[in-house]
């Protein structure tokens, strides 16, 4: 099936030529607004051509606490996106350099993370230890995924772990956060990074707005909780703009050759 | 009271919101009443050396019979004043790195860790997260996982989510028999999901989020039953938490580390 020829803006609802936004790795030209990165358009944007080489690729699903209308939800996903679970990982190469890399896709269930994404993810650190090899994770989740109960909570202190193990072994581990990451992800990895990066205007942080705002019964400003927050309370390394980030990227990996 | 509580949640069948209940009622025990029922000469440690000092977690050093042991205690608060003060017992991020200190001047001093939680999970609000709530949690369970000295958690009431597992990273993790343990919230499961926190009572029992439930699994390690008073539980916690302690310290620091790695690490396995 043909995509459409034009593509309208979710933030300020101008129509684009679809070849113009793809050019512009979907930023509005006219907003500014970053749309939605499908997990092949970002992994297209920052690694060499034909480089990824995905692995994981089929873990079974896991229901395992029984949720009610969990298998459900879970197979609507993966018909609606085409992806087998929130994060796909691989290896590839930026600018030569082999890295080890992950890619969470907001689309899947909130990119909420269960047994298959923390393992996923755990052994993406582990494979890195082994091919001493530096890992970058893209990251978009609103946490852990409840319909998997504890074991979900679980997977914060398992993927923590393997990032602790994986550090020891001297390995490098970029973060870059994208919009959005909250919940039981920002509360592991995601700010485990010895470099934490994010794109503009990411929304970032712990609790949800709607709960602090029922918490503390105030509203909140508009730019609590966005990557510009963050960077001013000293929270993030730096806000890398999406046409900019490969670049970066492979900057920040030449800094750290031969680690 | 409660009965009535239970009774009105016309799910007298529902087992899990029952624990949720029991967990939760006011006139429960808190964690500051078992530590002085598991420990003796208790003597508190304030302050995160960044910040500030969170109430709502207490932390200090206490004696577990013969051994000096960190103690890092959770606090609701039992009478209104001090629940305000104690914010319920949801940490602020200076709460964490309270504990984080209070763990590595633990290993310092090669002494255990012993953890008591009770939180509806960690504090949402501006101030936290201005100051680095997700990272405050991030890190400790990054350092947990890395210290070398044994560190037993014990879920005392309310385990909320990634406020309570930020402190349960731990080599011997222990629920009371009516104590809950769970991902999120019924009220907010029930909230997102249904978008009614009224249908909590339904959320609890699909999250399985009740100490049976979570022995089965695997994700706990030691249920204690509540059969008789706080200085009986606590005298039963006491036992537990000493033998195990002293077992774990027959470990090497590596092997100590990698053995609560591995425990982790097979939560969920999959292929």
């Amino acid at each position: 099936m043909n995509k459409p020829l034009f593509y309208k803006c979710n933030n300020c609802t101008y129509v684009h030529e679809r070849s113009k936004i793809v050019k512009e790795h979907y930023v509005c030209s006219v907003c500014g607004h970053y749309e939605t990165l499908y997990h092949k358009n970002r992994i297209n944007l920052v690694v060499d051509k034909d480089s990824f080489e995905e692995f994981n690729q089929y873990l079974d699903f896991n229901d395992p606490i029984g949720f009610p209308g969990y298998k459900e939800k879970y197979d609507s996903a993966k018909a609606v996106t085409k992806m087998n679970e929130a994060v796909i990982t691989g290896t590839a190469r930026i600018d030569g350099r082999e890295i080890m890399i992950g890619v969470m896709d907001s689309r899947f269930m909130m990119g909420s993370m269960g047994i298959v994404v923390g393992e996923k993810i755990t052994r993406l650190f582990e494979m890195a230890s082994e091919r001493s090899c530096p890992v970058i994770l893209f990251t978009a989740s609103g946490g852990a995924r409840m319909q998997e109960g504890m074991f979900a909570l679980m997977q914060m202190a398992k993927t923590s772990a393997a990032v602790a193990k994986y550090s020891e072994s001297g390995g490098l581990f970029i973060s870059v956060l994208t919009n959005p990451t909250t919940g039981g992800v920002s509360a592991s990895f995601a700010f485990l990074g010895d470099i934490i990066l994010s794109e503009p205007n990411a929304l970032i942080g712990f609790a949800g707005r709607r709960v602090i705002e029922q918490t503390i019964k105030e509203k909140l400003p508009d730019d609590f909780q966005s990557a510009e927050f963050l960077l001013n309370h000293g929270f993030i390394d730096a806000i890398v703009e999406r046409r900019d980030m490969k670049s970066v990227l492979s900057l920040l990996l030449k800094y750290h050759e031969g680690k | 009271m409660l009965n009535n509580k239970i009774h009105q949640s016309n799910d007298e069948e529902n087992s899990e919101w029952r624990k949720v209940l029991l967990a939760r009622d006011r006139n429960r025990f808190k964690s500051l009443d078992l530590l002085n029922n598991i420990f003796h000469s208790f003597f508190e440690l304030h302050g995160d050396r960044l910040y500030g000092d969170d109430k709502a977690i207490v932390g200090g050093l206490a004696f577990l019979r013969d051994i000096p042991v960190t103690v890092i205690c959770q606090q609701k608060g039992k009478e209104q004043e001090e629940m305000r003060v104690r914010q319920y017992g949801m940490s602020m991020p200076e709460g964490y790195r309270k504990s984080l200190r209070l763990m590595k001047q633990a290993e310092k001093f090669r002494r255990p860790v012993v953890c008591l939680i009770d939180t509806p999970g960690a504090f949402p609000g501006i101030g936290a997260e201005e100051r680095g709530q997700a990272e405050a949690i991030a890190k400790n369970l990054y350092e947990m996982s890395c210290l070398t000295v044994p560190i037993v958690s014990v879920i005392v009431s309310e385990g909320g989510s990634g406020g309570a597992l930020a402190l349960a990273v731990a080599d011997n993790v222990i629920m009371l028999e009516n104590a809950i343990f769970s991902v999120v919230s019924p009220e907010g499961c029930a909230s997102i999901l249904w978008k009614a926190s009224s249908l909590a009572p339904k959320a609890a029992q699909y999250l399985k989020l009740s100490a049976n439930n979570l022995k089965a699994y695997g994700i706990i390690d030691k249920i204690i039953e509540e059969d008789g008073s706080e200085e009986h539980i606590g005298t039963k916690l006491t036992n537990h938490i000493y033998s195990t302690i002293v077992d774990l310290q027959k470990l090497s620091p590596s092997q100590l580390v990698y053995n609560r790695r591995m425990k982790f690490r097979s939560i969920g396995e999959c292929n």
